[in-house]
């Protein structure tokens, strides 16, 4: 085996370690000890109280409607931007990072703005009937906005790499645009599809910024579980900040778990032999 | 075989004219009521009561402080971050060792942590019921509450910014020019700086115009380390919530436009870096495989 020359490796290699282990490893091994001084039955009784379970349905809820509204106007936008031409297509495609640009804070204010009952939408929806600011609803919409960029951004450069020989055979063969695109295209673009619906899951679930605002925030009802966690601190209830936010980060262990998986799948996938 | 330029390319899937048009209105329309009208709505509440309650916003002492704490706090966290990313992707990517996979996993953990949880950690490390919180107390010094618990749990949440950008060009451009450098007598440093700087620039010049905007723009885990002490340790998007909150729509959206400016600027600087081939990953998880650097 040939010695590797290149200068540097404890060097760099021990700034990265040290980074690691000081700015992410130590605050969350921290959390964790926090959480498990708690006795058993306490962290249970904690974790699985009414309002805490409540804050987990509302969460997961929107997260999965959000996602799912994601996937479909997701897809359909990674695919108009790559399968089209049109005016403005440049600046569309650049618009769609403006939620991972826009700060959470800033993004939650102005959806208020927008949905609240005599906002530009929210007056249209409310002769309609319909309530989005401080109801589940407007949850969902937060989590919308946050999250879309992620399926785009993953489906896009599959679907630009999509070899157009495979949809010209299956053409001659006589299908349909629908069924080429069902039994094609589609399961092409699902592992992409799925490692970029992870994401976006996986994000609705930690927003926090973005939801306050719009949220309402009644217990029980449209508190999320970030939310609660920050409630129980103000309160200085530090043991059951440290019990549900443990909750919450070994949610995000399990779903960058999944993450990890699909992406190594969809990655099999794309790869050309 | 010249006829087969001139032949119009066939109908894709999809093309049919009025599945396309349908299509891209509706994405355009959805697009413009779910992206577009925040931003607009940021600019139309700024001005709602006109000019002079605008720029007295921007004016009051408070403000400016929040700025000040943004632009520091950015000012320390970012080129930190920068030569960690750096030094992250020098080792993974030019060497190889035992642990390289799981600690690219632990590098991109922030991603997936939410802000809150962050910020929660930094209490048990940094607060009085934390960690060094005793120890810190008896010496008189704030972390928490203070610049440098905003700093550290800024540098969490963008901890793989600038990594991940280096790290798979890197990883694909091998280790051959380097070796070479070295093998004729170039340092180190020297190595890095005319060799493999150049061939990353854009992608690193990426990852830390993409670290700002999300350090400036941090809102849940700082809200939890800095104790939202107004005109003290209240950061931009801190201070929006507290204008919102004290029913000042117009002062909070009015600071809003600066951090939506800063927004807009940071997309048009990341489409500027994507056309010099930054940030362009051909398929997904470019995650870097570790590839022997000869067989």
């Amino acid at each position: 085996m040939k010695r590797n020359v290149l200068p540097g490796l404890r060097l760099s290699l021990g700034v990265t370690l040290f980074y690691v282990g000081l700015i992410v490893l130590l605050p969350l091994a921290a959390l964790a000890v926090k959480a498990a001084s708690l006795g058993p039955a306490e962290y249970w009784s904690i974790v699985s109280s009414p309002r805490s379970v409540a804050s987990y349905r509302v969460t997961v809820l929107a997260a999965l409607a959000a996602t799912v509204f994601n996937l479909f106007f997701g897809l359909a936008l990674a695919w108009v931007l790559t399968r089209y031409r049109f005016p403005g297509r440049r600046l569309v495609d650049a618009m769609v990072d403006l939620p991972f640009a826009l700060p959470t804070a800033v993004a939650g204010i102005s959806l208020t703005a927008l949905f609240s009952a005599n906002g530009w939408f929210g007056s249209v929806l409310g002769q309609l009937g319909i309530t989005v600011a401080y109801t589940p609803l407007g949850i969902m919409i937060a989590m919308c906005f946050t999250s879309l960029p992620f399926i785009v951004r993953t489906v896009q450069p599959v679907l630009e790499d999509l070899d157009p020989a495979l949809e010209e055979a299956a053409q001659s063969l006589g299908g349909s645009d629908w069924t080429i695109f069902r039994k094609v295209i589609l399961p092409l673009l699902s592992p992409a599809l799925l490692a970029g619906t992870s994401l976006s899951f996986a994000r609705s679930l930690g927003e926090f910024g973005a939801i306050i605002f719009i949220a309402g925030n009644q217990p029980m009802k449209t508190e999320i579980t970030a939310l609660l966690i920050f409630i129980r601190l103000e309160e200085y209830d530090y043991q059951a900040a440290a019990a549900i936010a443990s909750v919450l980060l070994i949610t995000a262990f399990v779903m960058l778990a999944i993450t990890n998986w699909m992406q190594a799948r969809a990655l099999r996938y794309t790869v050309k032999g | 075989m010249s006829d087969t330029n001139h032949r119009r390319k066939p109908p894709r899937v999809g093309d049919a004219p009025l599945f396309r048009r349908t299509l891209i209105g509706i994405v355009l329309v959805l697009g413009a009521l779910l992206i577009l009208a925040p931003l607009v709505i940021i600019g139309v509440e700024a001005f709602s009561q006109g000019w002079q309650t605008y720029v007295a916003t921007l004016d009051h002492p408070d403000t400016r402080h929040a700025i000040m704490m943004t632009v520091v706090t950015a000012l320390i966290a970012v080129p930190v971050n920068t030569a960690f990313g750096i030094a992250a992707a020098w080792s993974i990517t030019k060497f190889d060792f035992p642990g390289k996979r799981l600690l690219l996993v632990v590098i991109e953990i922030p991603f997936s942590v939410s802000p809150i949880v962050a910020g929660v950690a930094y209490l048990f490390v940094y607060g009085l019921q934390g960690i060094f919180g005793p120890l810190l107390d008896a010496y008189d010094v704030k972390i928490l509450f203070a610049l440098p618990g905003i700093v550290l749990a800024s540098m969490f949440v963008t901890a793989p910014f600038v990594a991940r950008e280096l790290i798979p060009l890197m990883q694909a451009q091998g280790r051959d020019l380097e070796e070479a450098a070295t093998s004729l007598g170039a340092s180190g440093w020297r190595t890095f700086v005319a060799v493999t700087l150049p061939n990353v620039k854009w992608a690193l010049l990426y990852g830390v115009v993409l670290c700002n905007a999300r350090v400036m723009g941090e809102f849940g885990a700082v809200s939890i380390v800095s104790g939202n002490i107004r005109g003290q340790t209240n950061t931009l998007p801190l201070h929006i919530e507290l204008l919102y909150h004290d029913y000042q729509a117009a002062g909070a959206f009015a600071s809003a436009s600066i951090l939506a400016l800063l927004a807009v600027f940071t997309i048009i600087a990341k489409v500027a870096l994507e056309r010099r081939g930054a940030g362009r990953r051909k398929a997904l998880g470019t995650d870097a495989a570790p590839q022997g650097n000869r067989p």
